[in-house]
């Protein structure tokens, strides 16, 4: 177990690793200087400038420089901004972005393993289509469409919700749900064929034969054996919500990470981009990691020594 | 002494030599596909959703050319129309014809998500193909290659090629390709490992066929299904990549459009309660995704009935 943590951790840092020199290359393969938009500029200045940010070294120096700099969670300067960086938009987005993704994880999974389940147990009935229907929807509107009709009918028309900020929980409701969607589809479609499977184990057939009330079956034999296979989705899960967040927060108008790197990327400032990138896919390549840990874990039947 | 039986010639009939008759195949053989074929038309839905594909397809075709108006032809005398006989989707913030508008999008969606899907396939059955065949050390270099590119956030990627490369068709395409093909290989990769243990392909290789030839005429026909799942699927994710790239502003340049420009233009006109020019996008995005989708899972359960529950 411990040496498939170790060897997991491994190959996660290698892959952050490979993220960070992919974005360093990609981002000073950019021809021209992050200050041609600025228009004239006396040469002092520009070189002072260059100077500052570093970009008067050779590449390899920079590289090194960079990461230094990531290794002390540093994520560099902002170009358009001279007094933020990276890290104040982390320390005051992050925040946001992570309460508005966990509700949304949250509301998303619960709904999804809910219809999920109704769907398995009312197989090919009207309920089983209700979900399936509800899951096809949740997956084919993209969240930018959900989010503009929520905006335009709940909040503008019937003037149920805010439309857009952020503040308090009712805030909070839109955007979660507009995340949610996604989270949800994906949800109840594993949860409705884990459960199917499982129903047709034998232990359930025994149980029922047993005597065993349907409920106790359902609640203890089955639900808790069916749900292991949602561990596995939770990172094509917070992937999502991450990229959908970009979208969600950019319409919604709320401050949080995701709408500052839409907002670094409409202005070309490539340090918050950068920093941007990697300080996600740190997040989502660790959360894989620990998901990865974890279903093994739980189920020990995985193989272990294999490590894929 | 023994009775002998009277069995004479005339007790005796020769047999009709019938054994073709009991042979015979009374149903006409039906072939793999053929099968695959019969079972996806039982499957309604994912029927509804080959013909949504089939209707998509042709007024992505025929669409531009029907209404008389360009694509990009600017009239300010007719902005914001709403659907009318000269208008059959209304106009624009800029009096564009959003019916043209609607069909040349779906031009550029379906195109960027069927080529992104076909490169992807085309990289992936290469790269998939020799890893599973060659096995053993390559395969597990390639593989290793493949898992970290895996853990690359795919649309953090898609974004960042986009900024450094500048927006353009191609340039969408590529930036999704780039990462996109490794499912594809993963795939392809565990099919070719079961399948180069078959007796058939041991046979092929007792007999002295070449690598090039057991690919080509074994092990890339049997895993034909699995892969043209992961095609029909992949269109949808590449169709959604797309919108929400444009979304954010890294879409195809203007003047051309695709769904998901034309969202992101309605969006300006939304604060005014144009909520038409959204819904027009928004809908066909919508069913794209859905029509895509619901046939790759009917695809899915029509190529390995196993799967139905």
């Amino acid at each position: 177990m411990l040496r498939f943590t170790l060897k997991r951790l491994g190959w996660a840092l290698l892959t952050l690793w490979m993220v960070i020199t992919l974005t360093f290359v990609l981002m000073h393969s950019i021809p021209g200087n992050p200050f041609a938009k600025e228009g004239k500029m006396p040469p002092g200045v520009f070189e002072n400038l260059m100077r500052y940010y570093h970009l008067d070294e050779p590449l390899y120096v920079q590289y090194g420089l960079y990461l230094k700099s990531l290794l002390q969670f540093d994520f560099g300067p902002s170009i358009k901004s001279s007094t933020l960086t990276v890290n104040d938009y982390i320390r005051e987005g992050f925040p946001v972005s992570l309460h508005l993704g966990l509700q949304a994880l949250i509301i998303g999974v619960t709904l999804g393993i809910i219809f999920g389940v109704f769907a398995a147990l009312y197989h090919n009935r009207y309920p089983d289509y209700l979900s399936m229907v509800l899951a096809i929807i949740g997956l084919s509107v993209p969240n930018f469409i959900l989010a503009t009709v929520f905006i335009n009918y709940v909040a503008v028309e019937w003037g149920l919700l805010p439309p857009a900020q952020w503040g308090t929980w009712k805030h909070t409701i839109l955007p979660s749900l507009a995340l949610a969607a996604m989270p949800m589809a994906f949800t109840a479609r594993l949860m409705r064929s884990s459960m199917l499977e499982v129903l047709s184990q034998d232990y359930v057939k025994t149980a029922k034969a047993k005597g065993i009330a349907k409920s106790m079956v359902i609640l203890k034999h089955t639900i808790r054996n069916a749900i292991l296979p949602i561990v596995t989705v939770l990172g094509v899960i917070a992937t999502n919500l991450v990229t959908g967040s970009f979208v969600i927060e950019h319409i919604f108008g709320i401050p949080g990470m995701g709408e500052m790197f839409v907002k670094g990327i409409f202005n070309r400032d490539y340090p918050v981009i950068l920093g941007s990138t990697v300080f996600y896919s740190a997040v989502l390549i660790f959360l894989t990691f620990v998901i990865d840990v974890l279903y093994t874990w739980i189920d020990p039947r995985i193989k272990v020594t294999g490590g894929e | 002494m023994q009775h002998e039986p009277q069995l004479t010639a005339e007790l005796f009939q020769p047999v009709a030599d019938n054994s073709m008759e009991t042979e015979k195949i009374v149903r006409p053989s039906i072939s793999y596909w053929a099968d695959v074929w019969r079972r996806l038309k039982m499957n309604k839905l994912a029927m509804v959703g080959l013909f949504l594909i089939v209707g998509l397809v042709v007024m992505a075709i025929i669409g531009p050319m029907i209404s008389g108006y360009t694509y990009h032809g600017i009239d300010f005398k007719a902005k914001n129309l709403r659907w009318s006989a000269e208008h059959w989707f209304g106009t624009d913030t800029s009096g564009r014809d959003l019916f043209t508008r609607a069909w040349y999008g779906a031009r550029i969606s379906l195109f960027i998500g069927v080529m992104a899907a076909l490169i992807d396939f085309v990289i992936g059955v290469i790269y998939g193909g020799i890893s599973g065949f060659k096995g053993g050390r390559v395969d597990n270099i390639m593989m290793r290659i493949a898992e970290v590119l895996y853990g690359v956030p795919y649309l953090l990627m898609v974004i960042l090629l986009m900024v450094v490369m500048g927006q353009g068709l191609w340039t969408i395409i590529i930036a999704m390709t780039l990462t996109g093909w490794i499912p594809m290989a993963r795939l392809v990769r565990g099919q070719v490992l079961q399948l180069k243990e078959q007796e058939y392909v041991q046979a092929a290789l007792a007999l002295g066929a070449s690598t090039g030839w057991i690919l080509r005429k074994h092990i890339i026909p049997n895993t034909m299904g699995p892969i043209l799942v992961n095609i029909t699927l992949t269109v949808p994710t590449a169709i959604f990549a797309e919108a929400t790239l444009s979304f954010l502003g890294l879409g195809v340049p203007a003047p051309q459009a695709s769904w998901g420009t034309m969202a992101n233009d309605a969006l300006v006109s939304l604060l005014v309660g144009n909520t038409y020019q959204l819904f027009i996008p928004g809908f066909l995005i919508s069913l794209a995704m859905f029509a895509f989708n619901v046939f790759g899972d009917g695809l899915r359960d029509a190529l390995d009935p196993r799967m139905r529950k």
